[in-house]
C-alpha cells in the first residue's frame, strides 16, 4: 500500500501547455503514473505528446475521469485553478506554485475545509511519490524505491537529502509526500502522519519540519495520542534570525514563535528522536529499522 | 514588506481608520515647514521599522517652532537600534484619555485572521499576553464570512473598553479588518489606540506587515518598499532574482531548496562554523545563476571561505560544475570553496571539476563532510 497517489491516480495537470507543466507531467507519465488529461483554457482539443487538453476541469472529469489534479500555473491564475478543480469534482489537488498569495490561500484553504470534498497537498511543494506506483510531482523519482519508510515534509530538496541516505542504505518508501513551505498548507503534518499510521505498509514515519507556524508542535501531540508507529523528526532552521523569511514564504521566526528549538522540544517531550543533521535522521531510521 | 508607520496611516486613512493629521519629512526644513502648517504643539517622530523607538529619544512633543527645528535636526541621522533615521513624520499631538491595543493577525495555525483587542495599551504585547493572557480578548473570524459589527462589539465588551466608546472601537476593528484584506496585509496592529478626552478614538501608531507574494495587486504598495533601508547585499541579490539572507558569520553559503539551505546553515553550526548567509539558488543551476550568486556571496567581505551544497533533483550536477568553472572564470575569487555534488550526475559533477583544477576549490561528497571542511578552512 501506499497513501495519497498510486495505480489508481488518474491525473490532470492544470498549465500542461506551459514549459515546466509539460517537462513534469510527462516525467510523471514517464514513471508509470496515469496521466489522462491537461487543462490549458483556450487550447481544449489540443494535445500534449498525446495527453488531451481541456479548457475546462470540468471536461477532463467528464470525458477522461480524471481524479487527481496537478496544478503548475503561475501563482496568480493558482488559487482559481484550485477552485475549479474542486468545482469539478476532483478528490486530490497537487499544488507545485510557488508564491501564491497568501490571503488567496486562506480563500483557498477555507473553501475546501467547508465543502469537503477535496484534499489539498501544497501550494509549494514538490508533489507525492509512492514509489513503484505513481509519482505526481516533481520528486526526482529514480532515488527512490518501494519500500516502508513513509517521509513528509515541508521541503522538496532536504527530503530528497534523508531519503537517498536511507536509500543507500538500502530502505526504501511506502510513500513520499511534501506538504509545501507556505503559511497555509492545504494538508498538514498531522494528516499526512494519520495516514501514514493506517496505512499497512508504513512502519516507520519520517517527518521534515522547519521554522515557522506550530504545525510541529500539533504533529507532536497528535503523535503522542495517536500514533503508535516510530516516527524519527527533523527540523531545519536553527541558525535562522527572527524576522527573516528563509527562502520559503512560511519558513519564518515571528518574535519568539516558530524557533526550530521549540519544535525540537516539543517533538522531544513526546518521545519523536530528533535528528540534528539529515545524516542523523536517516542513522535514527536505519537503526530503528533494524531494531 | 513591513511599512514605516506614517505609510500604515497613509493606508488607513485611505480606509476610513481615524489617525492624526500629519506629513512626513526628509529633512529639518520640511520638517518644520510640515509643524507650521499642523500646529503645535506635534509629535516629531522618527520613521523606523523598530518597536520602542519613544524610549530611545525617537519620538518627541515640540511646542514651537523652535523646539520642532530642534527636534528633527536631532532626530534625523539618529541611530535606533542600528537604524539610521531617514525620515520623520511629524503629527498634531494627541492628548489621551485611555490607550488601547488592536490587531488583526494572520493567524497560520488557525488559518483564519485574529482579531485582537486590549486596555493594556502603549505596553509590549507579547509580554501582556505572557502575563496577563486574559487582558486581550481575542476572536477568529471566518475570511469567507468577514468581519461583522457583532464581533466588534464582543470584542469591545470582553476586553472591557470603556462602555461609551464600545461602538466606536467596533467601527474602529472593522475598519482595520478591512485594511487587513483589502491591502492584503499579514499584520495589522494599533498600539497604542487612544481615546482622547474629547471621546474620540484614534490609531496613535500603525504597523503593517503586508504580503510581497500580493504585491503585484498593489503596485501603490510596492512602490513603498525603501531599498536604502534594507541590507545592500540582500537588495543586490533581489535584483538578481536569487533569495539570500544576510547573517554574522565568516562561511558564504549556497544550496539549492530553502529547506537544504537551511539545513546546510545548521550543518556548519553544528561542525564549529559561522554561516555568513542564506542563499537558495532554486533550481537555477545555469553559469549565470551562479555566477550571480557568487558575486553576491563574496560581496560580503567579511566571508572568509565558501560552501556549496548541491543536492541534485531536477538540477543536474553536472550542469552546477559547468557553472561554477564558469563563474571562476569570470570572477577569479580569492578564498576557498568547498563543493559538495550529490544526487543527479554528481560523479560526472565532480569529475568535471577535478578536471578543470579550479585554484582553492575542494571537492566532497557528503554535507557532513564538506561542513567540516569549509569549517576549517575558515578557522
Amino acid at each position: 500500500m501506499s497513501i495519497l497517489v498510486d495505480t489508481n491516480t488518474r491525473l490532470c495537470t492544470s498549465g500542461i501547455t506551459g514549459r515546466e507543466g509539460t517537462f513534469h507531467t510527462l516525467r510523471n507519465r514517464d514513471y508509470g503514473t496515469q496521466v489522462v488529461a491537461g487543462v490549458t483554457p483556450g487550447k481544449g482539443g489540443q494535445d500534449v505528446d498525446g495527453i488531451p487538453v481541456f479548457n475546462t476541469f470540468h471536461d477532463a472529469v467528464d470525458k477522461q475521469g480524471a481524479n487527481t489534479a496537478m496544478i503548475f500555473v503561475p501563482p496568480r491564475f493558482a488559487a482559481d485553478s484550485i477552485l475549479e478543480a474542486e468545482d469539478a469534482g476532483i478528490e486530490l489537488i497537487i499544488c507545485i506554485t510557488e508564491g501564491i498569495p497568501a490571503h488567496d490561500e486562506l480563500r483557498v484553504y477555507n473553501t475546501l475545509k467547508k465543502n469537503r470534498r477535496a484534499r489539498l497537498i501544497g501550494p509549494n511543494c514538490p508533489g507525492i511519490l509512492s514509489p513503484g506506483k505513481a509519482s505526481v510531482g516533481i520528486i526526482p523519482a529514480s532515488f527512490f524505491n518501494a519500500g516502508n519508510v513513509g517521509v513528509v515534509s515541508r521541503s522538496g530538496t532536504l527530503t530528497y537529502q534523508i531519503g537517498y541516505v536511507l536509500a543507500q542504505s538500502g530502505f526504501g518508501n511506502s510513500s513520499i509526500v511534501g506538504i509545501g513551505g507556505d503559511p497555509v498548507p492545504g494538508t498538514d503534518f498531522i494528516d499526512v502522519i494519520g495516514m501514514f499510521q493506517d496505512d499497512p505498509e508504513t512502519e516507520l514515519i519520517v517527518m521534515c519540519g522547519e521554522i515557522g507556524g506550530d504545525a510541529e508542535e500539533r504533529a507532536a501531540d497528535f503523535i503522542e495520542e495517536s500514533v503508535t508507529k516510530p516516527v524519527i523528526g527533523y527540523i531545519a532552521g536553527f541558525t535562522a534570525p527572527p524576522g527573516k523569511t528563509m527562502g520559503h514564504a512560511g519558513a519564518i521566526v515571528s518574535g519568539s514563535h516558530g524557533t526550530a528549538v521549540a519544535k525540537e522540544q516539543a517533538l522531544t517531550a513526546k518521545g519523536v528522536t530528533v535528528g540534528r543533521t539529515p545524516t542523523q535522521v536517516a542513522e535514527a531510521a536505519v537503526a530503528t529499522l533494524r531494531g | 514588506m513591513d511599512l514605516l508607520e506614517y505609510q500604515g496611516k497613509q493606508l488607513f486613512a485611505r480606509h476610513g481608520v481615524p489617525v492624526p493629521a500629519g506629513k512626513p519629512a526628509s529633512t529639518v526644513q520640511e520638517a518644520v515647514a510640515a509643524a507650521d502648517e499642523i500646529g503645535y504643539p506635534c509629535a516629531v517622530k522618527a520613521q523606523v521599522q523598530i518597536g520602542g523607538r519613544g524610549k530611545l529619544g525617537g519620538i518627541k512633543i515640540a511646542q514651537n517652532r523652535a523646539e520642532a527645528e530642534q527636534y528633527a535636526d536631532a532626530i534625523l541621522g539618529m541611530d535606533i537600534r542600528g537604524l539610521t533615521v531617514h525620515e520623520l513624520w511629524i503629527e498634531g499631538a494627541s492628548e489621551i484619555a485611555s490607550e488601547y491595543y488592536a490587531s488583526v493577525v494572520f493567524d497560520r495555525s488557525a488559518k483564519a485572521p485574529l482579531v485582537m483587542l486590549s486596555t493594556k495599551g502603549g505596553m509590549d504585547i507579547e509580554q501582556v499576553a505572557d502575563e496577563d493572557p486574559d487582558a486581550i480578548a481575542t476572536l477568529h473570524v471566518d475570511p469567507l464570512l468577514g468581519f461583522q459589527d457583532f464581533h466588534g462589539r464582543r470584542l469591545a465588551f470582553e476586553s472591557g473598553v470603556d462602555a461609551d466608546v464600545v461602538r466606536p472601537v467596533g467601527a474602529m476593528l472593522a475598519k482595520l479588518y478591512e485594511v487587513f484584506t483589502a491591502e492584503e496585509a499579514t499584520l495589522v496592529e494599533v498600539n497604542p489606540l487612544i481615546v482622547t478626552p474629547d471621546r474620540d478614538v484614534r490609531a496613535l501608531d500603525a504597523k503593517v506587515t503586508l504580503d510581497d507574494n500580493a504585491l503585484y495587486r498593489h503596485p501603490d504598495n510596492a512602490a513603498l518598499r525603501d531599498l536604502s533601508a534594507e541590507d545592500p547585499q540582500e537588495v543586490m541579490a533581489k535584483e538578481r532574482g536569487l533569495t539570500y539572507v544576510k547573517l554574522d558569520g565568516n562561511i558564504g553559503i549556497l544550496a539549492n531548496g530553502a529547506g537544504l539551505s537551511m539545513s546546510t546553515l545548521d550543518v556548519v553550526a553544528e561542525a564549529g562554523g559561522a554561516p555568513a548567509n542564506f542563499l537558495d539558488a532554486g533550481g537555477g543551476s545555469r553559469a549565470d545563476a551562479i555566477t550571480a550568486a557568487v558575486e553576491v556571496i563574496l560581496s560580503d567581505t567579511k566571508v572568509k571561505a565558501v560552501l556549496f551544497n548541491i543536492f541534485g533533483g531536477i538540477t543536474r550536477c553536472d550542469e552546477v560544475a559547468r557553472g561554477l568553472i564558469e563563474a571562476f572564470a569570470q570572477i577569479e575569487p580569492t578564498v576557498p570553496f568547498v563543493v559538495r555534488l550529490d544526487g543527479t550526475n554528481g560523479e560526472e559533477g565532480r569529475a568535471l571539476l577535478a578536471e578543470a583544477k579550479l585554484p582553492n576549490v575542494y571537492a566532497e561528497s557528503t554535507m557532513d563532510g564538506a561542513a567540516a571542511k569549509v569549517v576549517e578552512l575558515a578557522s
